[in-house]
C-alpha cells in the first residue's frame, strides 16, 4: 500500500499545476472591452480638430504611444508595415507628451498613423483606462473596442493575438 | 519551401517514433525477435530527421528567412552569423527542437552500445524512449512547429536575439543542460525496462549506472554554465538566485546525485532495489518539471519563456502519462523486488542511505519553496514570494551534514562497519581538518573567523579523507605506482568528484562570506576604494558594436598605489530591439574576482555603478568542473563494458538475482 | 528473526527521525522567509505593520522619480491608480526601470510612511507586468472611474 503514496502524491501535485495554469498570470482584462469607444473631441498633434466622426469606419488599431516611451520604439516597425502594407489602419493617442517631440519623433521615425490624437493631459488615457505607453486597442467598424494589448505589439503578439481576433470579428460581421 | 521540408522531417520523425514506441515492445512481449529488431534501425530514422530538421532551421537562420516566424522573433540581419546560429535555441520552438534532437542523440547511443544487453531488455529500453520523443514531437507540431510560416506578409526584418542571449555560455549552456536533462530520460527508460520485464536486480543497476553517470556530468556542466552566464551576463553579482527556473535543474542534479548513489548500491550488494528505481522516475520527472516550468509560463522569471497556458496544458499532460503511469507500474511492480535488509546500522548501505536521505530532503524543500508560492495563491488568492534566505537556510545545513558523512562514506565497509574502525581510520584525520581549519585562516587573515574556520574545517575533513582513503587502498601493495594503477576508474571518479564538492565549498563560502560590494557615483577622476583596490573612473566613450551602441567607461584599477588592471564596462543599446543592456567588466583571477556593472550616467557625467571584488569565485565553477570529470570517469570505467559479458550468462537463469547468493558473502 | 526486526526498525526510526527534522526544519525556514505582497491601496489602509519585511506591487508613477545628483539615492512613488505609497531606494535600477511601468519592491515601510526599498525589481523581458503589479490593479478595483480620481487628485 505504502508503494502508491507516489502516485498518490503526484496526482496532487498534477491538480496543483493544472489549477496553477488556470491561474494564468500574464493577462490583463480591460475595463472596456465589448464597450464603445469613449466620446471625445480634442486636436492631433498637428493641431487639428479630431473628434469620434474621424475614426475609420472600420476595423482599427489604437496605438497609445509616446516619444519618452523606448519600446514604443521597438513595436514601431511592425506599426509602420501595418500602415504602409494598407493591412490595417492605426490612429494614436499621443499620450502625456509634448506635441513638438511627438512630431520630431515621428519625423525620425516615420508616421505610421492616420492621425495621432494629442493627449498631453492623459485625459483619453483615463477613459480608456491606459497604463502607460505602449499599449494598443482593436476597435471595430461601430467604433466598439473588441481587444486590449498592454506592452509591446511586435509581430509575434500581432500574429497571435490580433490576427486571429480580427479573424473573428470578421466572421461575425458577415454572418 | 525549405521549411516546409523541416516540418516535413519532423512529421516523418513522428511516425519513425510511433513506430519505435509501439512495435519492439510488442515483440517484447510476445518474443518476436523481428519486432524487437527493428528498435535499432528506427532510433537511426529518428536521428536522421530530427537532425535534418534542425540544419533546416539553422539554415533559415543563416539566410535571414524571415518568413518563418521563429527566425523573424529571434533574429536580424545585423546579427553576427554565430549568435544567428545559435539563436536556434534562443526561444521555445527551437531550444525544444533540440532538446528533441538530443534525446535522439541518446536514443542512438543506446541502441549503439547496448549490444551485450538481452535483447528484449533493449526492445523496450528504445520503446520507452521512443514514447517519450513521440510525444515531444507530437507536442512540438502541435503547439510550437519552428517552422510556421507568416503569412501572408513576411517582415523585411526581424525583431533581433534578446541581448542578454547575445554570449558565449550562452551558446554553450542549453545544449549542455538539455543533454544531461535528457540523459536521464536513459536512465528512466532502463528503470521502466526492469519494471515491465520485472528483471530489476544488479545487472538492471550495473546497466543504468555509466548513463546515469554521464549523464549526471554533463547536468552538472550544463548547471554550472548556467550559473557562470548568469554570474558575468546578468550584472547582478551573484552567480545563484535560487530563481523559479534555475531550480528545477537543481532539484533534478540532486535527485541524480542520489540516484548515482543508490545505483551503487544496487549494483554492489543488491539492495534498495525499489528505492532506486524509484529515483530514477524521480530524477527523470525533476527534468521533465524544469521543461514545464520553463515554458508553460506557470512561474515568471528572467528566463521564462514567452509563456502560452495550451502549451502547458500539453506538457502536464505528458507530465502526466509519463509520471503518472510510471509511478502506477512502480506501485503495482515493487513489491516483487523485496530484498531482505542484509546490512548493519553501521555500514556503507547505511552512509549512503543518509546520503540518499539527505539529497531528497533538500531537493523536496526546494521544490516545495518553488511551487509554494503557486500553491498559496492557488489556496488563499494571496500572492506571497519566498526569498533566498528561505532556500540559505534549509540547503545550507542539509550540505554540511552532506559534507560531514561525505568523509565518512568512502571509508566505510559494506555490511558491516564497527565504530572502532571508523574512529581509528578517521580519527586523526578529523583531528587535522581541526588543526588545519582553525590554523590556515588564523595564518592567512591573522585573525579569527568562523566562517573561514567552519569552511576550511570541512573542506579539509573532505580532502583528507580521500588522501587517507587512497593511502589506505595502496598500503599493502608492493609499490605506490603499482597501487595507483590497481584503483579502478570508477573509483577515482568519486574521488575526484568528491575533492570537487571540497572546490566549491571553499568558492562558494569565501565568495558569500568575504565578497564585498559596493554602489557609488564616479565622475571622471573620482575613484573609490573596495578592499585593497582602489577603482578609479577615468573617462567615457562612445563604441559602435555590430548590433548596438555602447558608451564604454574606462576604470584603472590599483592596488598599493601600483595599476593592476583596465576595466571597460559598457551600457549598449541594441539598435533593433531598443533594449538597454549592461556589460559588465571582469578582472578574473584564481584568488579573486574583480567587476563594475554601470547603471546610469547623471547629467553631470559621473556614473552610478556596482563595483564587486568576489574571493575564489572562480573555485564555484573550478569545483564543478572537477564533479564533471568525476562523473566522466566512472562512467568510462572498463568494468562496466567488461562485466556486460558475464551477466548476459548469469541472466539466461530468469529471475533469479545474480547477487541474491552474494548477500551472505563468505567473507 | 528477532534481530532482524529490530535492524529494520532501526533504519525506520533513522528515516523518521531525519524526515522529521528536515520537515521542521523547512517550515521553521518557510515561516521566517515568506514575504507578503501587498498592494499601495492596502499599504496606506495600515494593513501592514512598519518593520516587517514585505513586497509592494504597482505603477511607478509619471513624473514622480527623482535621482539625488551627488549620490545613488533615487526616490519614486507607486500606484495602483487609486492609492500611492513613496518609495525610497539606495542603488542602481534595473535597466528595465522606467515611468509608467510596473516594479516590485521588497523592503520596510518605516514610521513616516515611505516604503525604504532594500530590493527593486523590474523583469528582464520588455513584455513583462508581473503578476504581482497586475493583481495590485486588479485588486485596486482599476477601472475608469478610479483612474480619473487618482489623476484628478494629482493635478
Amino acid at each position: 500500500m505504502l508503494l502508491f503514496i507516489p502516485v498518490v502524491v503526484f496526482a496532487v501535485l498534477v491538480l496543483v499545476l493544472w489549477l496553477g495554469l488556470s491561474l494564468n498570470p500574464q493577462e490583463l482584462p480591460s475595463v472596456l472591452i465589448d464597450k464603445p469607444m469613449p466620446a471625445f473631441a480634442m486636436s492631433t498633434i498637428e493641431g487639428e480638430e479630431v473628434s469620434n466622426i474621424d475614426l475609420p469606419e472600420q476595423i482599427f488599431l489604437l496605438n497609445v504611444w509616446g516619444s519618452y516611451c523606448l519600446p514604443c520604439l521597438v513595436e514601431h516597425p511592425t506599426l509602420m508595415r501595418l500602415s504602409e502594407e494598407g493591412e490595417i489602419p492605426v490612429v494614436g493617442i499621443n499620450y502625456k507628451d509634448q506635441d513638438d517631440l511627438a512630431q520630431d519623433w515621428l519625423q525620425t521615425n516615420g508616421n505610421p498613423f492616420a492621425f495621432s490624437i494629442y493627449d498631453m493631459q492623459g485625459r483619453l488615457g483615463i477613459d480608456l483606462g491606459v497604463y502607460g505607453a505602449p499599449e494598443t486597442y482593436l476597435v471595430d467598424a461601430d467604433g466598439v473596442i473588441r481587444y486590449r494589448h498592454v506592452a509591446v505589439l511586435d509581430e509575434e503578439v500581432w500574429i497571435n493575438d490580433f490576427v486571429p481576433a480580427i479573424a473573428e470579428l470578421k466572421a461575425v460581421s458577415e454572418q | 519551401m525549405i521549411p516546409e521540408l523541416g516540418s516535413f522531417s519532423l512529421i516523418l520523425a513522428l511516425c519513425l517514433s510511433g513506430l519505435l514506441g509501439t512495435l519492439p515492445l510488442a515483440g517484447a512481449h510476445s518474443g518476436n525477435a523481428l519486432w524487437m529488431n527493428l528498435a535499432r534501425p528506427l532510433t537511426v530514422g529518428i536521428f536522421v530527421f530530427l537532425g535534418l530538421a534542425i540544419s533546416i532551421l539553422a539554415w533559415a537562420f543563416a539566410t535571414n528567412d524571415f518568413s518563418v516566424s521563429f527566425v523573424a522573433q529571434h533574429s536580424n540581419t545585423l546579427l553576427p552569423m554565430r549568435y544567428k546560429l545559435t539563436a536556434v535555441w534562443g526561444g521555445h520552438e527551437g531550444s525544444f527542437l533540440l532538446w528533441t534532437f538530443m534525446l535522439a542523440g541518446w536514443i542512438l547511443s543506446v541502441g549503439t552500445f547496448s549490444r551485450s544487453m538481452p535483447l528484449d531488455f533493449v526492445a523496450r529500453v528504445l520503446a520507452v524512449l521512443g514514447l517519450l520523443i513521440f510525444s515531444y514531437i507530437l507536442f512540438m507540431l502541435a503547439t510550437s512547429n519552428p517552422f510556421d510560416r507568416i503569412v501572408p506578409l513576411p517582415p523585411a526584418d526581424g525583431a533581433d536575439l534578446n541581448s542578454a542571449l547575445q554570449d558565449l555560455a550562452f551558446i554553450l549552456h542549453p545544449p549542455t543542460l538539455y543533454m544531461g536533462y535528457v540523459g536521464f530520460s536513459v536512465v528512466f527508460a532502463f528503470a521502466i525496462a526492469a519494471l515491465l520485464s520485472g528483471r530489476m536486480d544488479a545487472a538492471w543497476a550495473r546497466w543504468s549506472r555509466p548513463w546515469a553517470n554521464l549523464s549526471w556530468a554533463i547536468l552538472t556542466l550544463g548547471i554550472a554554465l548556467g550559473s557562470w552566464w548568469a554570474y558575468y551576463e546578468l550584472g547582478w553579482g551573484g552567480y545563484w538566485a535560487w530563481d523559479p527556473v534555475e531550480n528545477p535543474p537543481l532539484i533534478a542534479w540532486l535527485l541524480g546525485t542520489a540516484l548515482i548513489h543508490s545505483l551503487a548500491v544496487t549494483e554492489k550488494r543488491g539492495v534498495f532495489r525499489s528505492w532506486t528505481v524509484l529515483l530514477a522516475i524521480l530524477a527523470f520527472s525533476g527534468s521533465l518539471l524544469g521543461t514545464f516550468i520553463t515554458r508553460s509560463g506557470l512561474l515568471t522569471s528572467v528566463h521564462a519563456f514567452a509563456s502560452d497556458p495550451d502549451r502547458g496544458l500539453f506538457i502536464l499532460g505528458i507530465l502526466g502519462v509519463a509520471i503518472g503511469g510510471s509511478l502506477l507500474l512502480f506501485a503495482l511492480r515493487a513489491p516483487l523486488m523485496k530484498s531482505e535488509a542484509g546490512f548493519e546500522l553501521l555500514s556503507r548501505e547505511m552512509f549512503l542511505l543518509t546520503n540518499n536521505l539527505l539529497l531528497v530532503v533538500s531537493a523536496a524543500s526546494i521544490f516545495l519553496g518553488t511551487l509554494f508560492p503557486m500553491v498559496y495563491q492557488a489556496l488563499t488568492d494571496e500572492l506571497i514570494s519566498i526569498g533566498p534566505p528561505y532556500f540559505n537556510v534549509v540547503f545550507v545545513p542539509l550540505m554540511l551534514i552532506l559534507i560531514a558523512f561525505l568523509g565518512i562514506g568512502p571509508i566505510s565497509r559494506w555490511k558491516k562497519t564497527s565504530a572502532t574502525y571508523l574512529s581509528k581510520q578517521l580519527g586523526k584525520v578529523l583531528l587535522a581538518s581541526m588543526i588545519l581549519g582553525v590554523g590556515l585562516p588564523l595564518l592567512v587573515l591573522l585573525e579569527v573567523s568562523i566562517p573561514a574556520t567552519v569552511t576550511m574545517i570541512f573542506a579539509s575533513w573532505i580532502l583528507l579523507s580521500i588522501v587517507k582513503d587512497l593511502a589506505a587502498k595502496v598500503a599493502n601493495k608492493s609499490s605506490l605506482e603499482q597501487g595507483l594503477r590497481g584503483l579502478s576508474l570508477s573509483y577515482y571518479g568519486m574521488q575526484t568528484a568528491h575533492f570537487g564538492i571540497a572546490i566549491m565549498l571553499v568558492g562558494v563560502a569565501f565568495t558569500g562570506y568575504f565578497g564585498a560590494e559596493r554602489s557609488v557615483l564616479l565622475a571622471a577622476g573620482d575613484s573609490v576604494a573596495l578592499g585593497e583596490y582602489e577603482f578609479t573612473q577615468v573617462g567615457t566613450s562612445r563604441v559602435n558594436g555590430p548590433n548596438y551602441f555602447a558608451d564604454e567607461v574606462l576604470i584603472e584599477v590599483t592596488r598599493q598605489g601600483e595599476l593592476i588592471r583596465q576595466l571597460h564596462p559598457q551600457r549598449r543599446l541594441y539598435i533593433a530591439s531598443g533594449t538597454p543592456s549592461t556589460e559588465m567588466a571582469i578582472d578574473p583571477g584564481f584568488f579573486r574576482d574583480l567587476f563594475v556593472t554601470l547603471g546610469e550616467q547623471k547629467d553631470n557625467g559621473a556614473w552610478s555603478m556596482t563595483i564587486y571584488v568576489k574571493p575564489f569565485a572562480r573555485w564555484i565553477w573550478l569545483g564543478a568542473l572537477f564533479m564533471a570529470f568525476g562523473g566522466s570517469l566512472a562512467a568510462a570505467d572498463k568494468r562496466y563494458r567488461r562485466l556486460r559479458v558475464k551477466t548476459n550468462i548469469l541472466h539466461s537463469r530468469h529471475h533469479t538475482s545474480p547477487v541474491t547468493a552474494s548477500l551472505n558473502p563468505a567473507k | 528473526m528477532k534481530p532482524h526486526r529490530q535492524k529494520r526498525l532501526g533504519i525506520i526510526l533513522f528515516i523518521t527521525a531525519g524526515l522529521a527534522i528536515a520537515a521542521g526544519l523547512t517550515l521553521f525556514a518557510l515561516r521566517q522567509n515568506i514575504n507578503m505582497f501587498f498592494t499601495p491601496t492596502q499599504v496606506v489602509r495600515g494593513e501592514v505593520t512598519s518593520g516587517v519585511n514585505f513586497r509592494i506591487g504597482g505603477m511607478v508613477k509619471e513624473g514622480s522619480l527623482m535621482q539625488a545628483g551627488d549620490s545613488l539615492q533615487v526616490q519614486f512613488v507607486t500606484t495602483d491608480f487609486v492609492n500611492e505609497v513613496p518609495v525610497s531606494y539606495t542603488g542602481i535600477l534595473p535597466d528595465l526601470f522606467r515611468e509608467g511601468q510596473g516594479i516590485v519592491a521588497e523592503g520596510q515601510i518605516d514610521i513616516s510612511g515611505i516604503f525604504q526599498a532594500s530590493r527593486v525589481l523590474a523583469k528582464h523581458d520588455e513584455n513583462y507586468m508581473s503578476p504581482e503589479v497586475k493583481a495590485a490593479l486588479d485588486a485596486a478595483g482599476a477601472s475608469s472611474e478610479n483612474y480619473s480620481m487618482a489623476l484628478e487628485s494629482e493635478s
